[in-house]
């Protein structure tokens, strides 16, 4: 169902940038008869900086969950695991999930800057990335139900271990992203996205995708 | 170019009006801070107890503690401890004091306060964050405690929780079922608070400073939560994966630190091919930065503290940074030098214990810059600047052993000895603790608008100063003497010999914490009844003594947010004010020398 937006968003409503406290600037005031050397104002809004913050926490919560994958691949009841086949469609849809989000997020900044006066709604493109997150997490539940049929469980072996909890906690934060996903959409729809919550919201999915291709691998290596 | 008058308008958020959202699920940086700093409050008053317990018991081990039953069905018949609950309670304290203590109260409190305003923000960031913070951190507080009154009581396995004792369940004691669960959980969620909060200081550090404060006018104190909070947000991020994993292990059944092929009370286990070493890497990669982020916080407020009594700036602001931001990067590398007795390879040691000394690099550097500056300083004596200088002295004197511990060949003989006890509670234990009550007696006035009484604080402190050196400056000889750690009883072997010292030690701790009630009373009275304080009490110049009210207002600093034109601490010039300069005034700073 396409719309078509005629009013940008009002973007950063409540927010009026020049009213917010700056990053303190590279250059120190200095008192000088009330002149005050120029100064750039500019800082980026919190949730530009918080986001690596957070993508740095997960980041290092899925290294120690790797570094124990290494170590306890030592012992002798390792086994090996061939990986249910449907990861790989996820993998594919991950992919595309990101891809739609990106196509929304680049309208909606040609949006807010104003080059184009009309443009198709972005949303269609969000409620897609939400879509193909959701069928996401549901191949993910398929790869689950694949490997039960096969009889491997959360504790039939180490590798089965190491399988479930890593697909089930990246699976955790994608719901989380879809979550701001929906935020995102819910803000847009009331016209009071700010282009740093889209931003936020973009990177970490992109991250989940990162993530995923990189515990898909070590999936593939290791188990 | 921004029009500047036009900038530091700020953007206001309304001051909640409901009860609920004013005193209980408050957004406000400054009551989140309180909060925190009550939950630590509360957390000290229960840890101290257990220590009691404890130290009552190593003294005199068959004396019948009256009560002592109610804490727990069957670890106290006839009220004398039995050895697993001396285990189940040193494990309690250790817990309580090293996460909700030394963790909360000298970062999470004092900094959620004081970050923002000092670096001249309004709030954090990102509020809700903020108080969910404190919230998971207090029902995980509830969860800890409520282990003991779950199944077996609490866990014994230590604050360490090593396995396979803590991987096996109920079948290796009493506690290690439910109770490693409960504690598992604790900490899990802890982690999350923890990173919750880290995700706000770091916002409010890089993003929310005022005009005119770049990162090198900064207080020591928030250079001191900043770099902490980098710390915190990597060590949890490692501890709560290894918590999931445990609790798995218990749960569902998994073999991730259970090792296979054990046979306990002749039952064989369950598990097979758990890394039982796995644990201590995960573990002591978070344990060893949170030794640092238990006392970064405190180094920043015993600095921010002296600087403001010395009337003068430090020897070097920037290598006292750089040196914070050296402990936080090397603390990553020394970790292993707590795994020197797990039969680890030799080479690894050498590894580790090569860093462990290096780090002793900047904190050498740190007591130097503190003692340079209080050389010839005219220092203002008073309960803040005393345990300042207390905090010094535990530093160095515990910190001297850590020498010895670094490396594997001495620490061999010393690692499971009191030893490591005297040298912990004393570096990281007491110094922490005297950093907390240095900013407690230093930001008192600014936080209820009421001076606390000075004498109270004097007597407090030679109470702690000389009490702490008494239980903790022993332990170190009963190392070398060879008493074993966490044994509940020494009185049939070889140890006995030093019994009277223990009962010391005991009789030291039992006076030392009786004088914290002497700090209580002064801290809930002058709530109330102290002296109103001023705005500036101590003529300081950092930001949070430049609010329009004392205690600030919702918003910290009324319409407009304050501009920075000074260096943090501008001591020792002339000005209108006397000798000192607020980085918020724009007036010149005339040092003495130019008059000269």
């Amino acid at each position: 169902m396409a719309t078509t937006v005629h009013e940008p968003p009002k973007i950063d409503a409540g927010r009026d940038s020049t009213r917010l406290p700056g990053n303190g600037n590279s250059r120190n005031l200095v008192p000088a008869d009330g002149k005050l050397p120029a100064v750039r104002d500019y800082s980026p809004p919190p949730a530009s900086t918080g986001i690596w913050v957070v993508l740095a926490s997960i980041g290092m919560s899925f290294l120690a969950f790797t570094s124990a994958l290494v170590v306890r691949k030592a012992a002798l009841d390792w086994q090996h695991l061939t990986l249910p086949p449907i990861l790989y469609l996820n993998t594919l849809v991950l992919i595309a999930s990101s891809f739609a989000l990106e196509v929304a997020r680049r309208r909606i900044g040609a949006f807010m800057r104003r080059r184009e006066s009309q443009v198709a709604s972005p949303t269609r493109w969000l409620y897609m990335a939400l879509f193909l997150g959701l069928l996401f997490v549901a191949g993910q539940y398929g790869a689950w139900l694949q490997l039960r049929s096969q009889g491997l469980y959360l504790s039939t072996n180490p590798n089965s271990s190491f399988f479930y909890v890593l697909t089930a906690i990246h699976a955790l934060h994608v719901l989380g992203g879809l979550t701001g996903l929906a935020r995102v959409v819910y803000r847009l729809n009331k016209s009071i996205l700010r282009k740093s919550t889209l931003d936020a919201t973009a990177y970490y999915w992109h991250f989940m995708d990162g993530l995923w291709l990189y515990l898909l691998v070590l999936l593939w290596m290791k188990l | 170019m921004h029009d500047a008058s036009a900038h530091n308008q700020v953007a206001h958020h309304a001051p909640p009006t409901s009860f609920i959202r004013k005193h209980v699920f408050s957004l406000d940086h400054k009551v989140i801070g309180k909060q925190y700093y009550g939950l630590a409050l509360v957390a000290v008053l229960v840890g101290m107890a257990l220590s009691w317990l404890m130290r009552i018991h190593l003294g005199w081990t068959n004396f019948a503690i009256p009560g002592l039953h109610l804490l727990s069905k069957n670890g106290a018949p006839g009220n004398v401890m039995t050895p697993e609950f001396y285990l189940q309670l040193m494990t309690m304290h250790a817990t309580i004091m090293v996460f909700f203590v030394l963790t909360t109260a000298p970062f999470a409190a004092f900094g959620n306060y004081f970050l923002p305003i000092q670096v001249g923000a309004e709030d954090m960031p990102f509020p809700h964050f903020n108080m969910m913070s404190f919230w998971v951190t207090f029902v995980a507080f509830l969860v800890l405690v409520s282990s003991f009154f779950v199944g077996q009581g609490p866990t014994l396995g230590g604050w360490t929780q090593y396995a396979p004792l803590s991987a096996l369940g109920e079948v290796t004691g009493p506690g290690q079922g439910s109770g490693v669960v409960l504690w598992a959980i604790s900490i899990a969620m802890f982690c999350v608070g923890q990173l919750l909060g880290s995700l706000n200081f770091i916002t409010t550090t890089l993003d929310m400073r005022t005009r005119g404060m770049s990162l090198w006018r900064l207080p020591l104190s928030s250079w001191s939560w900043f770099i902490t909070s980098c710390m915190g947000l990597t060590a949890f991020a490692v501890l709560m994966p290894a918590c999931i994993l445990l609790i798995l292990d218990h749960v569902a059944g998994t073999s991730f630190f259970a090792p296979g092929g054990s046979v306990i009370n002749d039952q064989v286990q369950p598990h097979s091919g758990g890394s039982t070493l796995l644990w201590q890497h995960l573990f002591w990669f978070f344990g060893h930065p949170e030794v640092y982020i238990a006392i970064v916080p405190g180094m920043g407020i015993v600095s921010h503290v002296l600087v403001t009594n010395m009337r003068k700036p430090m020897l070097s602001h920037r290598v006292l940074v750089y040196s914070f931001g050296a402990l936080a990067v090397l603390s990553y590398m020394v970790y292993g030098h707590h795994m020197f007795v797990s039969g680890m390879n030799p080479v690894s040691s050498l590894a580790f214990s090569f860093p462990t000394l290096i780090i002793t690099i900047p904190s050498t550097v740190i007591v130097l810059i503190w003692l340079g500056s209080l050389y010839g300083a005219k220092l203002r004596i008073n309960a803040a600047s005393l345990f300042s200088l207390g905090f010094i002295s535990m530093f160095i004197a515990g910190g001297v052993s850590g020498f010895f511990l670094a490396q594997p060949s001495t620490d061999i003989m010393l690692h499971a000895t009191y030893f490591v006890v005297g040298h912990f509670h004393m570096v990281m234990g007491v110094a922490a603790m005297f950093g907390i009550f240095a900013g407690t007696y230093f930001w008192f006035p600014k936080m209820f608008g009421r001076m606390m009484n000075e004498t109270l604080g004097r007597i407090h402190f030679w109470f702690s100063f000389v009490g702490a050196y008494a239980i903790f400056m022993p332990f170190h000889y009963l190392g070398m003497a060879g008493n074993v750690r966490r044994y509940q009883a020494f009185t049939p072997d070889y140890m006995q010999p030093l019994v009277p010292l223990h009962q010391f030690i005991t009789i030291a701790a039992l006076v030392t914490g009786v004088a914290q009630l002497v700090f209580l009373y002064n801290l809930f009275h002058s709530r109330f009844w102290g002296k109103p304080a001023s705005d500036n009490p101590w003529q300081a110049t950092s930001l949070e003594w430049s609010t329009p009210t004392t205690p600030p207002p919702h918003n910290n600093f009324g319409d407009k947010l304050p501009e920075v034109y000074h260096d943090p601490y501008q001591y020792g010039v002339e000005s209108s004010l006397g000798d000192y300069v607020m980085q918020a005034s724009p007036e010149q700073v005339k040092t003495v020398h130019d008059e000269a």
